[in-house]
């Protein structure tokens, strides 16, 4: 805690266990309340995760990127049709909307993986990250000789609709890209779910996840090398979910995670 | 059976109790998204209507969810205790309101009626209450536990500290741990949710909180929240477990989706007591609850949020828990939308656990993609002080970095306490004082918060 008439040693012990974590500790106090600079500093985090659930998708821009990465792509909808929709109801945002059903039959063959960007609860970790992720993931797609479906750009999308648009596009594996729920330090935070065999109705239980994508988080490369680690067991295998352990990661459990936190 | 009401010239069918009870309950999107909400204000009034009117003990005689389905509705029908029920067994849902506002209720004749009042009961009048009825009820309801220090007593409210770190690395804990600690912060339980489900990580952390807890003498309680199985099988291995923490629901069906049956929490109960840790008492149990959980593992059977997550306070209830936890707002807004029902959703909570004879705390918090704020969970906070909660949560700087949520930090009970005038638990209020983290008055000693505790980490440290 760092008050001016305290000895300078303790205000340093204090900045040096500041270093130890991310977490907002060593604030000082005006009272028993927050100093005003970090009031401000609380509120620019929050404000720019709110942003990062409400800033409008982009679709347009994202398919540029990945036409620049030599990748076709398909835009699609779910059945949520407003952002305020999305949030009350998840059971719309994890189907695909009437329109878009026929646009993926429309471009049904044969392929090894679906890539399914999704907008999710962040806009922002899409616009941000999705673009750099694929490329950093397509090089282990093409040393694993796996044929893509085109990549589906799909609006106020939650995780599951990835398995209904891989199965109308006759792709063997999904793979979702979603921004993930926003936290205070975190608004660009990148999801990647993966299904063995995608239909319809399936749950949480039968996808592989690996989360916090991010510079700052998992990074790039890290992240593509588990992920390939995967796709290359779940095809030896013939499955994800929860047979399939990600020996290089470690699962969230415990606590306020089994209190129900659905897939975004 | 059917129950009806009519308002002027347009008459309501409520097919039956959980249809009643669904339709009366103040709007919340989850109840929307399971289809149970009202169809329109008019139709909530109504229902509400026939609620007073219906007579307490139909609830004895109509079960929400069939006896021969469920477990929950078993503990509840079995464990009820008719002669504390007696009291208010004349009495109508709206009779029992008014009855709860009234002198008669008195702090213990609410401890002595506890027993008898089962979980549908307490959410069918708190379905007609206010925001003011719910927090004039709870504040005369006690509800006194203890392991190594006594919470839930009068004018008190504790702190659970929470320190976690995104990779439970576990400087980084013991730094937040002792920036909570000298904020006076870590009463309820220094409680960690790991990140890891490893069991050498999470018996690294115990070991970590045990040493400190034992170092400095603290009177208080460690938790890592980990699945009770889990910790059964450290308490096997011979790790320093204080208390058995465990998520429940209201339904059998949502227990299992959380890997729980009511004899498994038995046998947590029954390990974490062999352990004989606490020094006051014997309150080992720590469970958390939260609105929603029912309906998002789809075992909601067709029962509004608000009444399973009573029913999941009977489950609480039978194990006699040092803490009960109602992570309010962490859910997300497709079962609590905005501040307004994530505060409403809390003094509910609270009330019906206190009625219950349940140790209520609340973890007064929302996700970024809620309509709510930190002025909503001020607001909150301020509610539940006001309504005697027994323990919130501290997180450093209201920002939970592993769990990605807000909730409330060291700094907010500081606040609270100054402006109700709350105490901390006793025998951790006096030893804050011997650490001179605090002055004589409670309040933290000027500028000076915890220099005792780093002094002594560097004597360690030399």
């Amino acid at each position: 805690m760092k008050t001016p008439d305290k000895p300078a040693s303790t205000a340093q012990r204090w900045a040096e266990l500041a270093q130890l974590t991310p977490a907002r500790i060593a604030l000082g106090r005006s009272g028993a309340s927050l100093p005003t600079r970090e009031v401000l500093r609380f509120g620019l985090a929050h404000a720019q995760a709110r942003d990062a659930v409400h800033e409008p998708f982009r679709p347009e821009g994202l398919a540029a990127d990945l036409a620049a990465l030599s990748l076709d792509t398909v835009m699609v909808e779910s059945a949520a049709r407003s952002r305020g929709d999305y949030l009350r109801r998840p059971d719309l945002g994890r189907g695909l909307s009437e329109e878009s059903r026929g646009v993926l039959a429309a471009r049904r063959g044969a392929s090894d993986l679906a890539i399914i960007v999704a907008d999710g609860l962040s806009s922002t970790a899409i616009h941000q990250n999705a673009a750099p992720f694929i490329t950093a993931q397509l090089p282990h797609l093409k040393r694993q000789g796996l044929t893509l479906a085109p990549v589906v750009i799909a609006s106020q999308a939650r995780v599951a609709l990835g398995d209904e648009a891989a199965h109308a596009l006759g792709a063997r594996m999904a793979l979702v890209l979603i921004g993930e729920r926003p936290g205070l330090s975190s608004p660009d935070s990148l999801g990647a779910y993966l299904t063995f065999a995608p239909r319809p109705g399936l749950t949480d239980a039968a996808r592989n996840c690996i989360s916090n994508i991010r510079p700052g988080g998992l990074d790039f490369a890290a992240a593509a090398f588990k992920l390939a680690w995967l796709i290359d067991q779940a095809f030896k295998r013939s499955l994800t979910g929860v047979d399939l352990k990600d020996e290089s990661g470690s699962a969230l459990e415990g606590g306020k995670q089994d209190a129900v936190l659905p897939a975004p | 059976m059917a129950y009806r009401a009519a308002v002027g010239r347009q008459s309501y069918v409520f097919a039956d109790l959980k249809t009643l009870l669904a339709k009366a309950t103040p709007l919340r999107s989850g109840d929307q998204l399971a289809g149970l909400a009202a169809g329109s204000m008019e139709e909530m009034m109504a229902a509400r209507m026939a609620l007073a009117d219906l007579p307490l003990r139909t609830f004895l005689n109509e079960a929400l969810i069939p006896y021969e389905e469920d477990e929950v509705t078993r503990l509840i029908v079995d464990s009820h205790d008719a002669a504390a029920f007696k009291l208010i067994a004349s009495l109508t849902v709206g009779g029992f309101r008014d009855w709860l506002c009234s002198d008669a209720a008195t702090t213990p004749v609410l401890a002595r009626l506890a027993p008898g009042i089962t979980p549908e009961m307490a959410a069918a009048v708190s379905k007609l209450m206010r925001n003011q009825d719910l927090i004039l009820v709870a504040r005369k309801c006690r509800v006194v536990t203890r392991f190594r220090n006594t919470l839930g007593l009068p004018g008190a409210m504790a702190v659970r500290l929470q320190p976690n770190h995104p990779t439970d690395d576990v400087a980084g804990i013991l730094a937040s741990t002792m920036d909570g600690l000298s904020f006076g912060c870590g009463d309820a339980v220094i409680g960690i949710n790991p990140a890891s489900d490893s069991m050498s990580a999470i018996g690294d952390l115990l070991r970590l909180l045990d040493a400190l807890i034992a170092r400095f003498e603290i009177p208080t309680q460690a938790c890592v929240l980990t699945h009770v199985t889990s910790s059964v099988a450290l308490i096997e291995q011979g790790v320093p477990v204080d208390l058995v923490f465990q998520s429940v629901a209201g339904t059998q069906a949502a227990n299992a989706s959380f890997g729980v049956t009511l004899a498994l929490l038995q046998e947590g109960l029954e390990a974490g007591r062999s352990l004989k840790r606490g020094t006051v008492g014997d309150n080992v149990m720590y469970f958390e609850t939260g609105q929603g959980a029912a309906l998002s593992a789809n075992a909601h059977h067709g029962v509004d949020q608000q009444t399973v997550e009573a029913r999941a306070y009977a489950v609480c209830r039978a194990y006699e828990p040092l803490l009960v936890n109602t992570v309010v707002g962490f859910i997300g807004p497709e079962y609590l939308y905005d501040g307004k029902q994530i505060i409403r959703a809390g003094l509910e909570d609270h009330f019906c656990g206190k009625l219950m004879g349940v140790p209520m705390g609340c973890d007064i918090c929302y996700t970024n993609h809620a309509e709510a704020d930190q002025d909503d969970m001020d607001t909150l906070l301020t509610l539940l002080g006001a309504a005697g909660v027994n323990f919130i949560m501290g997180i450093p700087g209201a920002d939970d970095v592993m769990l990605n949520y807000q909730s409330t930090s060291f700094h907010d009970q500081l606040y609270i306490r100054e402006v109700l005038g709350l105490k901390r638990a006793p025998e951790f209020e006096a030893w804050l004082r011997r650490m001179d983290i605090t002055d004589p008055s409670g309040k933290l000693s000027a500028g000076q918060g915890g220099q005792a505790l780093l002094a002594a980490m560097q004597d360690r440290a030399a």
